[in-house]
């Protein structure tokens, strides 16, 4: 039997990324996310590793860059006014190839918003919030354990691909406590990193390795034309949308009507659904645990079986954007969004109780 | 008329500096395939190659990193300090890391990575060539350019009024505690060149003995943002060019005190 600790989503980010065998963690300080900064400031050189605090998260993104290169498994974390700020980063991350994880618990916005939790940076953290329209999986925890398994799974996804991983939580998903059971995930093998940079002498054939998030400027080994490149990358992003795609059924069988949700609203979508079958109504619950690639197949097969869809999350509407995409105008799509908050003030949350209030009234046929 | 080959037999070319299919996109006169050659010539008599890891910016010299055979990795605009921090840190220390940057990449938009990096102490080497204004997008002012030069962007000259003055990069730095050298270096005469080379092993050396930051400025012509001949441009370093910014050291310390 593993051993179980009672540890915060913050820190259960560190003991995943220590069992995938992190060797550095470059972050800026930003609330709801300290835990994570301090326990790798704590944990980490004790286990041999790196940790460096940056002057900014454009700093940590460019650590993360550097640290990448060299084929080691790096991370940094930030939350959401910070997570702007990585933006040209995440593109150039794209761009050079580079593999590693970036850990996103957002806070509600615009601006700097509040220190609270919400889930209003879903489009720019699935669509790319940097330049050149590249792609990058993101992984969406829903619960403590869940920080610290998908943490080694997207260390191993950003390997496979070459490409940046994002681990997207929320201030609540981040700072309420669990049992974690520490557990090392066995995820299969991996290429070796030949492409990584570490002086010729470290290469078995002796010659340089070159990266670049430049490839069009000056076209670099392997790459002879820039759109060699973009095609490698079409190619990869494709693979992706087709290999990668997670997510979690709940209650689906027979369901009538759908809840999508993630993150700490799935957390409570699932309160509501159970609460809903058990007064009969036939409710199910999709939470994706890739929000890129986003299960669109799944929501279409579930429309075109004649279910109707409840997106709830804590924003104005983003992610109910990738439900309809999915449900094609073949079923009926509603928004439970952070309108639906319990409370004005930042502390508001959308609970299970409104779910199922708001399940009650967009149900097929009226209940 | 000498040849290339009889060029190449008579000042010899280092072996790793390298021929790139993308060819050479420097104008006349230019100075950066004279630093290109330099780094060449430093890392290969000190016999750094198979240690080296070279982080550009953006800029024209950025090519660099396609014609110096050694591994390198070219950056987001300004971030090269950030980038070898990580690099350096990450591989334990064992590399010899050098950012190779503008003067607006490393004291425009990479002040901060820059100013940081200082402060944190690192270990590494910053290379920055220093050629008065933005020659890649067309000749802008940068924080070195000239009192009173006309840039694109300064259409009437720089007048410190609007614009401030010259930032002098080897001085100030010299003042941080984490730095263990500093120097400018020019290498628009073959004394100067030599000159140049030594301050580059000295800053380099520091990185190998692991006592602290180097930082070495190298002036760069760029003839035609500075609307001169190649020649003429020769004689403006001398004449405008160095009268702000002196030649040498301004530190140099085998422990940080």
């Amino acid at each position: 039997m593993a051993e179980r600790i009672l540890v915060q989503g913050n820190e259960a980010v560190g003991w995943g990324a220590v069992s995938a065998g992190v060797e550095a963690f470059f972050g800026y300080p930003i609330t709801p996310q300290n835990e994570i900064t301090e326990w790798f400031a704590r944990e980490l050189p004790k286990r041999g590793g790196v940790f460096v605090q940056s002057a900014s998260e454009t700093g940590s993104i460019n650590m993360l860059y550097g640290g990448a290169s060299t084929g080691r498994r790096v991370i940094t974390s930030t939350s959401s006014p910070g997570w702007a700020l990585m933006q040209e980063g995440m593109s150039c991350l794209a761009n050079a190839e580079l593999p590693c994880v970036i850990v996103m618990v957002q806070r509600a916005g615009p601006g700097q918003g509040t220190t609270r939790h919400a889930q209003m940076d879903y489009f720019s953290v699935t669509r790319g919030g940097g330049q050149g329209g590249y792609k990058n999986i993101v992984l969406a925890a829903a619960s403590v354990q869940e920080n610290a398994d998908l943490v080694q799974l997207g260390f191993h996804l950003a390997d496979k691909y070459r490409n940046p991983v994002v681990m997207l939580t929320d201030a609540v998903i981040g700072q309420m406590a669990e049992p974690l059971e520490l557990r090392t995930l066995d995820l299969g093998p991996l290429s070796p990193k030949d492409w990584a940079l570490g002086g010729k002498g470290a290469h078995a054939d002796g010659k340089r390795r070159v990266l670049s998030c430049g490839q069009g400027q000056v076209p670099l080994e392997p790459y002879t034309t820039y759109l060699q490149f973009i095609r490698v990358l079409d190619q990869k992003y494709r693979t992706m949308q087709e290999q990668e795609v997670r997510y979690e059924k709940y209650h689906l069988e027979g369901a009538r009507l759908v809840v999508v949700a993630y993150g700490y609203c799935a957390r409570v979508s699932k309160e509501a659904v159970a609460q809903a079958r058990k007064e009969g109504l036939k409710v199910g619950l999709l939470r994706p645990i890739t929000v890129w690639p986003f299960p669109y197949q799944a929501l279409k097969d579930l429309a075109l079986g004649g279910a109707g869809f409840l997106a709830v999350e804590d924003s104005l509407g983003q992610m109910v954007d990738d439900v309809k995409l999915g449900v094609e105008g073949k079923g009926e799509v509603h928004l439970l969004g952070m309108l639906a908050r319990h409370a004005d003030t930042d502390a508001g949350m959308i609970l299970p109780q409104r779910v199922l209030q708001e399940i009650k009234k967009v149900y097929p046929g009226g209940h | 008329m000498t040849t290339t080959a009889e060029k190449t037999w008579l000042s010899g070319t280092p072996k790793l500096w390298v021929r790139h299919p993308a060819g050479s996109r420097q104008c006349p006169g230019c100075h950066h395939p004279i630093i290109e050659r330099l780094i060449a010539e430093v890392v290969e008599e000190m016999g750094l190659a198979k240690d080296f890891i070279m982080v550009v910016g953006v800029g024209c010299y950025s090519r660099a990193i396609a014609v110096l055979d050694f591994d390198g990795i070219f950056t987001a605009h300004g971030r090269p300090p950030d980038v070898a921090t990580a690099i350096k840190r990450t591989l334990r220390g064992k590399p010899i890391v050098m950012t190779l940057q503008g003067d607006g990449d490393c004291l425009a938009i990479g002040a901060e990575p820059l100013m940081n990096t200082v402060a944190r102490a690192e270990k590494i080497t910053i290379l920055m060539i220093n050629n008065l204004n933005y020659g890649t997008t067309g000749g802008q002012m940068a924080p070195t350019t000239l009192v009173g030069q006309v840039t694109s962007t300064t259409p009437q000259g720089r007048d410190p009024a609007l614009t401030g003055f010259p930032v002098h990069a080897p001085e100030s730095l010299a003042a941080y505690r984490g730095v263990a050298y500093t120097a400018r270096g020019s290498v628009h005469t073959a004394a100067n060149y030599q000159r140049a080379k030594k301050m580059l092993k000295a800053a380099l050396q520091k990185q190998v003995d692991n006592i602290g930051l180097s930082f070495l400025e190298l002036i760069s012509a760029c003839p035609p943002d500075w609307r001169l001949n190649p020649v003429e441009s020769l004689k403006f370093i001398d004449e405008k060019v160095i009268p702000e910014y002196p030649l040498g050291e301004f530190k140099n310390l085998d422990k940080l005190v």
